[in-house]
């Protein structure tokens, strides 16, 4: 309940200032950009919208650490926070709430691309399944990186470092997935190992499911990176009380 | 109640407080006091469940704030220091947002909000975002979200600071009013707050507890409690004979002889041999009363004593 009360402050404030749409403006720019210069999207002659969710990695990796830096930093820089954690709530709540109203609202912004959609119906004749598979996993790999940044914010009071070590942090679980990285431990590392790394990268997982096929490990992959690190977030906020 | 068991907190190096217990028991209007770096606000974060204690313990209400922390937060509203809030929504948001998670649906989340926004005189400034509100409005509304739950315990810290003169005496009288079987507990550093609203006075220092009194007794350990002061309508050689009186200690001499204060010795009332004494010379006087303890004279001594 508490939980609910804590995501409606937290959605309305989005809206408050004009966070909300300097970043939609800037996401849906970038989104096409990305799809229609470099992802060739008329030059393919496919009716798909592979181009556009191959760059969704690279957009969030900038994009949602924009978002998640304030979530816990601004609260702390501006004592709020004390108001916060006096008043009769969980941390997990307090947690909770301030991430699914951010998650919510990158899916507003996911969303908002929806016409997208609509063309690639009306230039040919595309399986809207794997679309929506797509659509729904790179939903989930936003709420991946929002985690990531929700720990990272509540570490520091200065949204700027929030931001970099989120910008890092991402950007490694990128990066494990990648077949220039996994070659280089292709050579020496037993197959296990290269695995298991590249099974810990966001590419690997939304690859799979944004060919259309939204596998048990994938959503399980995606919902427990969530969970594990927004239960870091609520352990460092604990720790900070007794720092 | 209020129950504080062998508290510390440390930070770092630093000892902010340094094993301290007392008991607040409901009705009392605690007034807690010390010089920049005390330990008062820390006191309060601990209280309230913000900070967590070293060592030692807190219940409030029989609750443990380390155990129980949501069944203590329930009963406890708590302005803290600077007054920090949600500086994006405007009043009327943010106290909706408070009554809600405070459990309040509905109408009467509507009629708490409504409420407390008379009590602190809010009705100019609803819609306006927080962030573009004055100093002493934005403690009005840090204020007014303390008690929008009717709590068991209030704990303020400095809730007077940057308010202009008709709300203060506004927040005293509201601090007054509570029912009798309130915990109130504010800190700050205007000593007249203290025998205005407060049946007890706790002053700390350097993280120990080094005065827990009334108000009243406060005052009267100051060297100017029972003392009297005469005004003299012209210049008197009346010191000497003044300091001659039986229970005088000394007597101080200002605007050139015309202002007299005497001083007792161990508290005892001298007023009628002064007043005597008055008559037997024939001295013109303007006034002549007794003196009050005086509170920033007695906060010092005891608080410097400790550094
Ligand atoms: N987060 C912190 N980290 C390190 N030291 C702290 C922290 N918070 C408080 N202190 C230190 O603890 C001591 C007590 O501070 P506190 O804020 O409780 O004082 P105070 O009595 O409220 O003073 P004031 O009258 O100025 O408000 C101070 O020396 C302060 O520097
Ligand atoms: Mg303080």
């Amino acid at each position: 309940m508490e939980m609910v009360v804590i995501f409606k402050r937290e959605f309305a404030s989005y809206f408050s200032t004009p966070l909300a749409s300097v970043f939609i403006v800037i996401f849906l720019v970038l989104a096409g950009v990305f799809t229609f210069y470099l992802g060739n999207f008329y030059e393919r002659g496919q009716a798909d919208l592979m181009p556009f969710f191959n760059f969704h990695p690279w957009l969030y990796l900038f994009l949602v650490p924009a978002i998640s830096m304030r979530l816990w930093s601004e609260e702390r820089k501006s004592g709020s926070i004390e108001l916060l954690m006096t008043l009769p709530i969980t941390k997990l709540d307090a947690v909770v709430g301030k991430f699914t109203a951010a998650w919510c609202f990158i899916g507003l912004a996911l969303l908002l691309t929806i016409p997208m959609w609509i063309s690639v119906n009306y230039l040919g004749d595309p399986d809207n399944g794997v679309i929506f598979a797509s659509y729904l996993g790179s939903w989930l790999m936003a709420g991946s990186f929002l985690a990531i940044g929700s720990c990272m914010s509540a570490l520091t009071k200065s949204q700027v470092i929030a931001f970099i070590l989120s910008v890092v942090i991402c950007f490694l679980f990128i990066l494990s997935g990648f077949p220039l990285v996994l070659n280089v431990f292709k050579d020496w590392a037993p197959s296990v190992v290269v695995d298991a790394i590249a099974s810990l990268s966001f590419l690997t997982h939304f690859s799979s499911i944004s060919k259309g096929v939204l596998g048990f490990r994938d959503l399980l992959y995606f919902l427990s990176l969530i969970g594990c690190w927004l239960f870091a977030t609520a352990i460092v906020i604990e720790l900070q009380q007794a720092d | 109640m209020i129950e504080i068991v062998n508290l510390s907190r440390h930070f770092g190096q630093l000892t902010a407080i340094d094993d301290i217990s007392f008991t607040v028991e409901a009705g009392e209007v605690l007034g807690f006091l010390g010089p920049n770096g005390a330990g008062k606000s820390t006191t309060m974060k601990m209280i309230t469940g913000f900070l967590a204690p070293s060592s030692g313990s807190i219940s409030v209400s029989g609750f443990d704030i380390g155990t129980q922390t949501i069944e203590a937060q329930k009963r406890i509203g708590y302005l803290p220091e600077g007054a920090p809030c949600y500086e994006d929504m405007n009043p009327l948001q943010f106290l909706g947002f408070i009554a809600a998670i405070r459990g309040f649906k509905g109408d009467e989340q509507q009629q708490k909000v409504a409420q407390v926004v008379t009590t602190m005189g809010l009705e100019s400034v609803l819609t306006q975002k927080i962030e573009t509100l004055s100093k002493g409005f934005k403690r009005r509304v840090g204020l007014a979200q303390a008690i929008i739950h009717n709590p068991e315990v209030l704990i303020l810290d400095e809730p007077t600071d940057g308010l202009d003169p008709n709300q203060k005496h506004q927040v005293r009288n509201m601090i007054r009013s509570l029912s009798k079987d309130k915990i109130v507990i504010i800190s700050t550093h205007i000593l007249e707050e203290v025998t205005a609203v407060c049946t007890r006075a706790t002053i700390i220092a350097n993280g120990k507890i080094v005065s827990d009194c009334s108000p009243a007794e406060l005052e009267s350990k100051s060297r100017y409690a029972h003392a009297v002061t005469l005004h003299l309508t012209e210049q008197q050689s009346a010191a000497t004979k003044l300091s001659e009186l039986p229970g005088v200690s000394e007597v101080e001499v200002n605007e050139e002889g015309k202002l007299l204060t005497v001083l007792t010795e161990g508290g005892q009332s001298i007023y009628e041999q002064v007043n005597d004494l008055v008559r037997q010379e024939s001295w013109q006087v303007d006034a002549l009363y007794v003196e009050k303890g005086r509170l920033d004279e007695v906060f010092r001594k005891i608080t410097e004593e400790v550094v």
